[in-house]
């Protein structure tokens, strides 16, 4: 592989992205999966880089899952969006960063769409003005959230404790990045890096001491793919993409998987479990599986945040090894305690995948 | 008085259109950008269906050369003006002369596959061009791949860069299934061992021996014809190349593994010629190349009474077609000089 030819591309698909002032729409279901990382980009945000960032109460769902599933018509979405948009005009603030990609994607969509029929965008400020009397201005600049800490990667890197490094032996870690499709598939020109390469995780990797692996089946569906996994039918398609990607990534040795989108941490996580209940194979060494996080999880433990406080113990696939690795301190103990020490209780323990309790 | 002709581009159109119009008896000044003439043909190893020598296609081209003809190489042109009934052609370095008539013979650019960025060329070391592995034969080396192998599985993609609207390119370039052909069966005669794949669209064998060639590659080289686009290539750990067709025949997708992937690239008009157009007002038509005043009647004549075309700055063309244009062309300025 010539990075260079990498570069050249990654030269072409560069965006604007917005230096400070956010409204911040998180996303359905991040918070329920990996609860931790929005508040991780929230504390990045505003403890460590000194940015202004609205986080919003009042949004809902963009409808991105429901539309993308057939069951919202566009019409809808455009109109939910557009609220989406008021609260944003109402706060006072010009700059959208999405938390989820599917919102990204699907606003990108919305304004584009806008864009290139003016008549719809009418049509949507009245159906809104109808149903909830507000009005809107589009927004300036449209992020996605790791566009965002892309921007601020090497200031994060300047004030991290640690660096993606194997503490043993100085090497960096090998990372496997991959990226949501709605992030750069449907328009290459809004992501960072384009659709082919994307750089928006490789550029956090490279800044934080790592090393991007490029392996055969990089591009494929982590498995989520609404209609694979919200039709109950198609779930066994789901897993069969998750491993087909386990399969081809595994020669490489990973030590890690980066994520920027709500489903694929999910799937490229808890399916390792499923694939290891059901055929007892697990990814990493020693029944380890490959640790997979968001990019703001792996932002915050470099930090030196304490792992169980970004929420790295709702992993299905133990972190443990990881934060041994890099050298990040952490205390067993109370992996499963919650708010005030309060005792959680330890999980059912997986019959393959190792799992940490003490 | 005897009339002046600049012909621009010293590739085989611009070549035979001079040595015609000089038979003819026009003085006639052959403007070339590069330092050589021969243009493509100069890389190209051999030429199909007969497996010609670019190399001796072009010396025998140059050869039949009246040594009257004017060869100014190394000359950008920058301006056409028409001032009365004649043009003032001049160059980037000063370079100037009158011309009763013009013909352009600018050719094509190859398709930059870059563009095809899901193809991985300029990042995979295995994914090369056509035009790569004619240099790789005209080197006379060993067939290797980038590791030094011999690849076990070669794989031709066909229509890359043209017939794709992705990339803004509906027109096709003609020359690349028969090309591929050519080179699909030069590679089994290197490696008679090897297992080559050609992953086309539909096969448009128009010309003449075009056929059998396609016949030959699958009965005697035991060439897989596979119809269906790729969607990507990856690379895998040994530097082998993983592309992922549909077998559009059987139905089903596909994943081979190929020790090198060749990328059929089309033909483009050049953005450079652009300018040149421009100056003298000449439609560019959607697919980029300059629109003949008429396309049967009149095909190398330009809406610019004066101004002729040949060669594929009017469109893809092979290299026989383009010396038939060539001549025609040559015809052409001579009917309107009378």
């Amino acid at each position: 592989m010539k990075l260079e030819g990498k570069r050249l591309i990654w030269q072409e698909y560069q965006k604007e992205i917005a230096d400070d002032h956010y409204f911040y729409a998180r996303s359905c279901i991040r918070q329920t999966f990996f609860p931790g990382a929005e508040a991780v980009f929230v504390k990045i945000m505003k403890d460590e880089l000194g940015k202004d960032i609205h986080d919003e109460q009042h949004h809902t769902s963009c409808t991105g899952i429901g539309y993308h599933a057939d069951v919202v018509p566009f019409d809808t979405t455009m109109t939910v969006i557009a609220r989406q948009f008021a609260l944003m005009t109402e706060a006072g603030y010009e700059n959208y960063a999405a938390s989820c990609v599917t919102s990204f994607g699907l606003y990108t969509e919305v304004l584009e769409t806008w864009h290139h029929f003016p008549e719809k965008e009418a049509q949507v400020r009245e159906f809104l003005y109808k149903a909830t009397g507000r009005e809107f201005n589009k927004p300036k600049n449209l992020a996605h959230a790791s566009d965002i800490v892309y921007k601020f990667r090497h200031q994060i890197a300047a004030k991290a404790k640690y660096k993606l490094i194997d503490k043993n032996t100085g090497e960096p870690l090998k990372v496997v990045e991959h990226i949501g499709c709605h992030y750069s598939k449907m328009f290459p020109h809004k992501g960072i890096g384009g659709a082919e390469y994307p750089y928006v995780l490789s550029g956090m990797i490279e800044a934080w001491g790592g090393e991007v692996i490029d392996y055969p089946e990089r591009r494929h569906c982590c498995g989520f793919g609404f209609r694979q996994y919200i039709v109950q039918a198609n779930r066994g398609f789901s897993l069969s993409c998750s491993k087909k990607k386990f399969d081809s990534m595994e020669p490489y040795q990973p030590d890690m998987i980066i994520t920027n989108c709500p489903g694929c941490p999910m799937f490229l996580d808890r399916w390792q479990y499923a694939l290891s209940e059901m055929e007892g194979k697990t990814y990493g060494k020693n029944n380890n599986g490959i640790p997979v996080f968001t990019y703001e999880e792996v932002a915050g433990m470099i930090m030196g945040y304490d792992p169980w406080k970004i929420g790295l113990q709702l992993h299905q696939v133990s972190a443990e090894p990881l934060l041994d690795k890099i050298g990040i301190p952490y205390d067993p103990l109370s992996k499963f305690k919650g708010k005030n020490g309060e005792d959680l209780g330890i999980p059912e323990t997986p019959n393959y995948l190792k799992f940490y309790a003490d | 008085m005897q009339k002046h002709i600049v012909v621009i581009g010293a590739g085989p159109a611009g070549l035979e259109s001079s040595a015609n119009l000089s038979n003819l008896g026009f003085r006639v000044t052959l403007v070339e950008k590069e330092e050589v003439t021969g243009g493509h043909l100069n890389k190209w190893h051999a030429l199909f269906p007969s497996l010609a020598s670019g190399k001796h296609t072009i010396e025998a081209i140059v050869k039949g050369l009246n040594p009257g003809i004017k060869i100014q190489t190394a000359t950008k042109v920058t301006g056409i003006e028409a001032v009365n009934d004649y043009f003032t052609v001049s160059g980037h370095n000063g370079w100037q002369e009158k011309a009763d008539a013009v013909v352009l013979t600018t050719g094509f650019q190859l398709f930059d596959s870059h563009r095809k960025e899901e193809y991985g060329y300029g990042i995979y070391e295995n994914v090369i061009t056509s035009a790569d592995l004619e240099k790789q034969f005209a080197s006379g080396k060993e067939f290797v791949n980038r590791q030094g192998k011999k690849p076990e599985r070669v794989g031709f993609v066909h229509c890359v860069g043209s017939r794709d609207e992705k990339v803004n390119n509906l027109h096709c370039s003609k020359v690349c299934c028969i090309t591929a052909v050519k080179q699909a069966i030069e590679v089994k005669q290197m490696i008679p061992e090897a297992d080559v794949f050609c992953f086309y669209m539909d096969l448009r064998m128009f010309g003449r021996h075009y056929e059998e060639l396609y016949k030959q590659a699958q009965e005697k080289y035991n060439i897989q014809f596979i119809r269906g686009r790729l969607s990507e290539s990856t690379e895998d750990k040994d530097g082998n190349i993983i592309v992922k067709v549909e077998d559009t025949l059987l139905g089903k997708p596909l994943r081979i593994k190929v020790g090198l992937l060749v990328l059929m690239a089309g033909m483009e008009f050049p953005p450079a010629t652009k300018a040149l157009t421009n100056m003298l007002g000449l439609k560019n038509v959607s697919d980029g190349f300059i629109q003949p005043l008429d396309e049967v009647l009149h095909s190398n004549l330009t809406e610019i009474p004066g101004v002729f075309i040949a060669g594929t700055c009017s469109g893809p063309k092979s290299v026989s077609d383009t010396m038939a244009d060539a001549r025609s062309a040559a015809l052409a300025v001579a009917e309107y000089l009378k």
